[in-house]
């Protein structure tokens, strides 16, 4: 296991976009940090800025507006870097497929390492997303 | 006297269809050129909280409607105006009245296209940046 | 004057995202201006309403916010019902009953995560963690009612898809009996800490020509002395059989402090109005099964944990609607940040544009431009930073953290 793999997988520092969800998704994010699931334990961390940040966790529809600040926030982020996508809309666009202020579902725009469908995801959903990524990792890069 | 015979009072002939639906949902019709009168009667004289306003892109034009909430009987006055003009729709803003029409202004000039007079800062609300002029998300087309 | 310019560190915020964009104006440490920007979230949903049929719209309204996910397709059948002559014509009492307490269910939950974002913005992390620790138990209940912990999918014209369970009614208020206890200490937490009422009396403050001048709505209205109510003006649900005992909760003062005491008492409210409709609730029906909708016109109107929710439906009688308006109550409660930040700090300002509780916490994603040389010097993080360093100056001030 190479350095840069050790420090990604360990103590996973999250950055958290929304590109135009209903806030479902954020919130169970969100959730996360508090008491009953409190992730930090594991050393995952909401973080302020994403030049330090080793995943992000996308959330939303893709709206027009957004996405070019995705993009940018992507470019902005150290590599290695997971994406993860959250929820049913950045997974497939969901029920928002066809409206005129969406246009692409998000794995034509960055490359999507883990899709956690639901909608929202439960929580725990979530963990088991990252423990199973993270093992992949590991194994296989 | 109830607030119905108030508004019936106090526009008078401006009131061209009054229509009942039920206890608590009352429809008048204006003509365009007397909404901003018409609002601010409504608004300063008899005190009426704005809920919101809608535009509806119809075949013979495009209708707003102005909702107005009487909150001590719970009943919904709205204010309807046919814009018959489908080519350049217009129509005075209320914005001046009350700011809170602001918002709900520019998102109906953005999705319909329809401007409003004398409005105080009227430009892009919700839409993308690169959105292209002259497209407006909610007027119907293959319509003539 | 001289003016500092401070490093940027990102454009983003950890906490929360939001889809609103607020560019603040300041001249030394005091907000000028301000300009919101936002449209990061628009996903044309009236359109997409358009081409949809009538029961699935209640799914798709569902989904314009997380939190009020109750609120938007109640008011939605509401609308639809008008056109039936109202809810009473049609929808069965039982109905009626389940919807109001999904409904005040919603309301506990997310004014405690409003109470939990607020007490993060001012430094009191506690206050975070334990008001979401106290929403768990809420969500498990919609997980056994629903079926889901935040998309409820309860609500279809003329009545509701799931029963309540004979078995599941202790299991409710035995939750409501463990948390009514919790809303009482945040009561008295709240209003016993000094640090508390010095950050949150008199910033922000809303006056009532204000209130009245932007319609703002909800809590927002009623901190301001504005007496609205959308369950007593337009009863619906179970209010409209005047069965159950409950107050509309009223303040004066306008200020952050003012709307975070209408919140917690609503909660307390909203528990009790609960309890009294699982006692009353008959036995029955809980779906009228309608199948066509009369063309026509209809509105409804629900009171959404942020003010009134208002669904306007018109119909030509066939299965899709001519036009679907919605008007959030964020919408315009938003707007009114426009009086209440500026004239404040930049320190209060966070707290102020997060007071009115809008769908998203938006106090990220905020740059701050300096009016001198116009040139954007922080961004959310530093203001959430800024106020909680305010917090910690107040509280140090202090001997014992007490006033003298």
């Amino acid at each position: 296991m190479s350095l840069k793999i050790k420090a990604l997988t360990k103590s996973i520092w999250v950055f958290h976009v929304s590109a135009g969800s209903c806030n479902n998704c954020d919130i169970e994010i969100l959730d996360l940090f508090t008491p009953r699931f409190d992730v930090e334990r594991f050393g995952i961390q909401l973080i302020g800025s994403v030049r330090h940040a080793d995943a992000i966790l996308i959330t939303g529809a893709m709206n027009r507006k957004s996405v070019p600040r995705m993009k940018k926030i992507y470019e902005q982020a150290p590599k290695p870097c997971v994406v993860v996508a959250v929820g049913q809309c950045a997974l497939s666009r969901h029920m928002f497929r066809d409206s005129y202020n969406v246009c692409e579902p998000l794995d034509k725009i960055l490359p999507v390492d883990l899709y956690i469908p639901g909608c929202p995801p439960r929580p725990e959903a979530m963990i088991d997303g990252i423990v199973k990524l993270v093992t992949k990792i590991r194994k296989g890069k | 006297m109830n607030m119905r015979d108030k508004i019936k009072d106090g526009l008078g002939n401006k009131i061209k269809v009054w229509d009942e639906r039920s206890a608590r949902r009352i429809y008048f019709t204006v003509e365009p050129n007397d909404v901003y009168k018409s609002v601010e009667f409504i608004f300063k004289g008899l005190g009426l909280r704005f809920s919101t306003a809608s535009g509806i892109d119809l075949p013979e034009g495009f209708e707003m409607l102005y909702h107005f909430s009487f909150d001590k009987a719970g009943e919904v006055y709205s204010l309807r105006a046919l814009i018959k003009d489908k080519k350049r729709p217009e129509i005075d803003s209320i914005a001046p009245i009350f700011r809170g029409a602001e918002w709900v202004e520019r998102e109906i000039w953005e999705m319909l296209g329809i401007n409003f007079k004398g409005h105080p800062n009227l430009k892009r609300l919700l839409l993308a940046e690169d959105w292209p002029e002259g497209e407006f998300p909610l007027r119907r087309k293959n319509e003539s | 004057m001289s003016h500092k310019v401070i490093v940027p560190i990102g454009p983003y915020h950890p906490m929360q995202e939001e889809p609103e964009f607020f560019q603040l104006y300041v001249e030394g440490e005091k907000v000028v201006d301000i300009d919101i920007i936002i449209g990061y979230n628009h996903r044309g949903i009236e359109k997409l309403a358009e081409s949809k049929h009538y029961d699935q719209i209640a799914f798709l309204v569902e989904r314009i916010c997380g939190i009020c996910s109750s609120s938007h397709p109640y008011a939605y059948v509401l609308a639809v019902e008008d056109l039936f002559g109202g809810e009473a014509n049609i929808v069965p009492e039982r109905a009626l009953y389940i919807r109001t307490i999904i409904d005040e269910l919603q309301r506990i939950h997310s004014h405690l995560l409003w109470l939990g974002l607020a007490g993060h913005f001012i430094g009191y992390n506690t206050v975070w963690m334990w008001a979401w620790k106290y929403r768990e138990p809420v969500l498990d209940m919609f997980e056994m009612v629903t079926g889901n912990r935040n998309n409820y999918a309860m609500f279809k014209i003329g009545g509701v898809r799931r029963d309540i369970k004979d078995e599941d009614i202790p299991e409710l208020k035995k939750m409501l009996d463990n948390l009514a206890p919790s809303i009482k200490m945040f009561y008295g937490a709240i209003n016993d800490d000094p640090v508390i009422k010095a950050r949150l009396k008199i910033a922000g403050t809303l006056t009532k020509e204000q209130a009245i001048d932007w319609c703002v709505v909800g809590p927002t209205a009623r901190a301001s002395g504005v007496n609205i109510d959308i369950r007593r003006d337009e009863p619906y649900g179970a209010f409209l059989m005047n069965t159950i005992d409950w107050n509309v909760v009223l303040e004066k003062d306008g200020d952050i402090f003012a709307k975070t005491m209408v919140r917690i008492l609503e909660m307390e409210d909203s528990i009790n109005i609960i309890n009294q409709a699982l006692n009353k609730m008959p036995k029955g029906e809980i779906d009228a099964n309608v199948k066509d909708v009369p063309p026509g016109e209809g509105i409804g109107r629900v009171e959404a944990p942020r003010g009134e929710c208002i669904h306007y439906i018109k119909s030509d009688g066939t299965n899709r609607p001519v036009r679907h308006k919605i008007r959030a109550p964020s919408f315009m409660n938003v707007a009114s940040d426009k009086v209440a930040a500026v004239g404040g700090t930049i320190s209060d300002a966070t707290l102020t544009l997060a007071a009115v509780d809008p769908c998203y916490c938006c106090t990220e994603r905020v740059a701050v431009i300096n009016k001198a040389d116009n040139k954007k010097i922080m961004n959310g993080w530093d203001l959430v930073r800024l106020s909680q360093e305010k917090t910690n100056k107040i509280k140090e001030g202090w001997p014992n953290g007490r006033p003298e």
